[in-house]
């Protein structure tokens, strides 16, 4: 609640930190001084702060964040119009990273505990660091090299059918994949350690029952609270991403509008960005009070 | 130092190293060599691809990318140094004023701090971008301001770890003032673990700095860093991926070099080699007694157990009838514990297990575990020491109780939860409908161990392996888990092999006592025979080291001289004999059998038949 807050004022403050005038800045300077103060006035610039920043409270509780000074459209409905395709993107590729990363790491767990197959953990270790390193958009530039542009089996850009929607969703999930997987890799090599797992395999339970049901709720505690950290770098990482794959979503408007000066618009998406990553790790502490009932779900 | 730090830093390290070398070779002179051909216009030859002349081909103007990728080494090096430090010294200068301000002040900027470090990085420097502009300039304050956060939370961190020491109370005593304490005294303690992280985010700020830059909000034309070279190839990636793939492997490379070094300094401070001892030739495994009797519950000859390097138990041999309660007595290390484990087949890889015989109801246990699931599942149970930590925290009680019922006879979810509470209400937990639906946490240690009683009892244990229960335990509680124990071994004629490092407790709940030093067994005797009549010298000087009601408690308390022989590295003759005041030549030369006497003893030394007083066996009496 009080990230909210200070994520709100944030937004509010960015306009007032701009050096010089914002109204200024977006319509140029050659733009005639008159049009400029009955624009300041349209937006309430003039008020004292206090009442502007009440102002955007207010607006802020009906869903109104302001007009677009570029196309003159109300911002909410330039970031509904986006809104979609950006959330499509990110909830994917969380998806898939989460599917990739527990069974990849349980798997590495397993197999390389009590020193075991060392080459292969090193491999494993070193591939996944590198592929980890790598930035989405890089990811996704080598992806559409590779996929599009050589073995074309990719659509290069857009979005239009399923298949478009492969290489964005990948370039975003593989690092992240990853890094939960050697996160979930180190957790599970320290439960399989601890008492309550000997208990398990005194009660003679098969080892699939062992690793699943007794050792992975344990190790996934500490994965979710360190991936929501990771969880909501992805949603930045959509910014990037988009901008390689030309897709519809926010991560264009955003760039778009801070480079038109399109205040308004920039205070909207950077809010609902902010939101986004909020959500997330409000999703993570659900999550953790599920897998551990013993937490309690912490206050943001 | 360096040259152990590099060692231990191993290929992937030095070649980060190395990387970083060149990396930062190049941003210094590469603008030197190559700025010519890489602003070098030429009109015919735009958007070729790579030859001989131009290895990485050229871009729209006919200017040749592997150049203009090498000058850009310089630029992205630099405007990401400049961030890294404008964000470092925000950073710390933030985070250490928590530590210089009051506890109110210190906990408000904590909290903005944490709130700030959940959005990502990213996020907050296109935030800050906003603010201070497109452009080089404001992209490194962007980049810096977005990196400050993180840093003023490990640098506060750092100091309140620092702040709680020894030196700084001291200096706070002595009266120096708080500015003065946190660049004398604190700083200079958490400079190390800072600058590593610093050299880590410096990889990360090339990374976002190529990212703003890619996006058309960092460096602009006419200058060029990787990340704009890299979104000027994207354009044409159709004709000419060369274009965009070398910006971007160099941004990789680069990042990567910052990153990993970071990471290989931290493991050089931080981290010591862990050495493993070698094994050296296995002793021939100890003669021992001729086999247990034959109608044994469980029958164990020549156990032993090995870990790469040590050999911790050395040829244990015992047997265990129905109803009986066998324990075993040793102190810490002496192999007790990780007997019962072998016996139960709980020795885990790297640890090996072999015996002449292993036998459990007439069923021999060497060989695949799995084969024997369903029997040792069902027939055999384990209690262990720590009842805190031997329940699953996230699991309900009554269900890790049923596990056992529903794996091993097929019971439905119905029956086995049935199961579940009248055995827990057969351990006397009260209440047992209801705590068998609350987790570990909500359970008292005594309960806990109860309830670990209650999972071996869940099917039909003929023996139960107990492995110190009640050493975690308050002595009230111990007594009632103690009581509970008999109960089921008398009720149901169940077995109990008994582990504890406490002759007394052993003694009151065991009709037999093996007594275990350096991995065997020393000597094997009736319960009732440990106060006056055990034969070996180390029994003895347990039992004697028991102050009772008689103890003279003007001396000081009782002890065994010496410690225990390192496993590791086990002296020739008997593993006692420097400790043992009746220690002689032979008993350094030759270890003792564990040699028959009457009827069920067993003792393992060579001056068994020797009369001593306890007293003189043990240290503090003496005196």
């Amino acid at each position: 609640m009080l990230s909210l807050l200070v994520l709100v004022t944030a937004a509010f403050a960015m306009i007032h930190a701009l050096p010089g005038d914002p109204v200024r800045a977006a319509l140029g300077p050659t733009a005639p001084i008159e049009l400029i103060n009955a624009r300041r006035a349209a937006m309430g610039l003039d008020d004292p702060l206090w009442l502007q920043y009440l102002h955007y409270l207010g607006n802020l509780f009906t869903g109104d964040l302001g007009i677009s000074m570029t196309s003159g459209l109300p911002v909410s409905d330039v970031i509904s119009a986006r809104f979609g395709s950006t959330v499509e993107m990110a909830v994917l590729a969380f998806a898939v990273a989460v599917v990739v990363s527990v069974p990849l790491g349980t798997l590495m767990a397993v197999l390389v505990r009590h020193g075991r197959r060392r080459a292969g953990d090193f491999a494993f270790t070193s591939a996944s660091v590198v592929l980890a390193t790598i930035p989405e958009f890089l990811m996704a530039v080598g992806l559409v090299f590779l996929f599009s542009v050589q073995l074309g089996w990719l659509p290069v850009a857009g979005r239009s059918g399923p298949d478009s929607y492969v290489l964005p969703v990948l370039s975003l999930a593989i690092g992240p994949s990853f890094v939960l997987a050697r996160i979930v890799r180190v957790e599970m090599l320290t439960v399989l350690e601890a008492d309550y797992v000997r208990t398990a395999r005194a009660k003679r339970l098969p080892d699939r029952v062992v690793y699943l049901r007794h050792a992975l709720p344990n190790a996934l505690t500490t994965t979710l609270t360190l991936g929501g950290l990771l969880l909501g770098s992805l949603v930045a990482g959509t910014v990037l991403v988009e901008n390689v794959f030309a897709w519809p979503g926010l991560g264009g408007t955003i760039v778009g509008s801070i480079l038109a000066k399109d205040y308004p618009t920039v205070q909207g998406v950077v809010l609902v960005y902010g939101v986004g990553v909020l959500l997330v790790n409000l999703v993570v502490d659900v999550a953790l009070a599920v897998v551990d009932p013993r937490s309690t779900i912490r206050e943001s | 130092m360096a040259a152990r730090g590099l060692r231990r830093a191993g290929p992937l390290g030095i070649s980060a190293l190395a990387l970083l070398v060149l990396v930062i070779v190049l941003a210094l002179v590469a603008p030197l060599i190559w700025q010519q051909r890489a602003d070098a216009i030429n009109a015919a030859e735009i958007l070729r691809g790579p030859s001989g002349a131009h290895p990485a081909g050229t871009d729209l103007l006919g200017r040749d990318i592997f150049a203009r990728v090498l000058v850009a080494t310089r630029l992205s090096v630099g405007l990401a140094l400049l961030a890294t430090v404008l964000g470092v010294t925000a950073g710390l200068l933030v985070g250490a004023t928590t530590a210089v301000l009051g506890r109110r002040a210190g906990r408000w900027i904590g909290t903005l701090i944490n709130i700030t470090v959940a959005f990502p990085n990213l996020l907050l420097a296109l935030f800050f971008a906003v603010i201070f502009g497109v452009g080089a300039k404001g992209a490194v304050l962007a980049i810096g301001f977005a990196t400050a956060p993180g840093f003023a939370r490990i640098t506060q961190t750092l100091a309140s770890g620092v702040a709680g020491r020894d030196f700084i109370a001291a200096a706070r005593i002595a009266g120096v003032g708080r500015f003065r304490i946190l660049t004398r005294h604190v700083l200079p303690n958490i400079a190390e673990p800072l600058v590593v992280t610093a050299t880590i985010a410096m990889g990360g700020a090339m990374l976002a700095f190529a990212s703003l830059s890619f996006l058309g909000l960092g460096v602009q034309a006419p200058s060029y860093d990787w990340g704009r070279l890299l979104g000027e190839g994207l354009q044409q990636i159709y004709i000419h991926p060369a274009g965009a793939l070398i910006p971007g492997l160099a941004v990789v490379l680069a990042a990567m070099a910052f990153n990993l070094s970071g990471e290989v300094v931290a493991r050089a401070i931080g981290l010591r080699s862990t050495s493993t001892g070698t094994l050296g030739d296995p002793p021939p495994p100890a003669p021992s007694d001729p086999m247990p009797e034959a109608d044994a519950l469980l029958a164990v000859h020549n156990l032993q157990v090995s870990f790469p390097g040590v050999r911790p138990v050395r040829g244990v041999s015992l047997s265990l009838r129905r109803g009986e309660a066998v324990g075993i007595v040793g102190e810490s290390g002496s192999g007790k514990s990780l007997t019962a484990l072998a016996i139960a087949r709980l020795i885990e890889p790297p640890g090996e297990v072999t015996a002449d015989r292993l036998e459990f109801l007439g069923e021999d246990l060497r060989g695949d575990v799995s084969a024997h699931r369903r029997l040792l599942g069902t027939s055999l149970a384990m209690v262990f020491q720590d009842p805190m930590t031997s329940l699953n925290p996230v699991q309900r009680v009554g269900r890790q109780l049923a596990e056992v019922v529903r794996t091993h006879q097929r019971a439905d979810r119905r029956t086995a939860w049935a199961r579940a509470v009248d055995r827990l209400s057969a351990v006397r937990i009260a209440d047992a409908a209801k705590r068998a639906g609350q987790l570990p946490h909500e359970f008292s240690g005594g309960m806990r161990q109860r309830a670990m009683i209650g999972m071996g009892v869940m099917a039909n244990p003929a023996l139960v392996i107990a492995d110190e229960p009640t050493t975690a335990l308050d002595v009230t509680v111990q007594k009632q888990v103690l009581q509970l124990l008999q109960n089921i071994r008398s009720a149901e004629n169940v077995g109990l092999l008994f582990i504890s490092h406490d002759v007394t407790v052993v003694g009151q709940v065991c009709e037999r006592v093996l007594v275990m030093y350096a991995g065997r067994i020393v000597e094997d005797l009736p319960a009732s025979a440990l106060r006056e009549h055990a034969r070996h010298p180390y029994t003895r000087a347990l039992v004697a080291a028991v102050p009772d009601m008689e103890t003279d408690r003007n001396l000081p308390l009782a002890v065994i001289p010496g410690r225990p022989p390192d496993p590791r590295d086990l002296p020739v003759g008997c593993a006692f004999a420097a400790r043992c005041p009746l220690a002689t030549d032979r008993c350094r030369e030759e270890d003792p059998p564990l040699d028959s006497l009457e009827t069920g003893r067993r003792v393992a030394c060579w001056h068994a038949e020797q009369t001593v007083p306890h007293l003189s066996l043990i240290k503090g009496e003496q005196s």
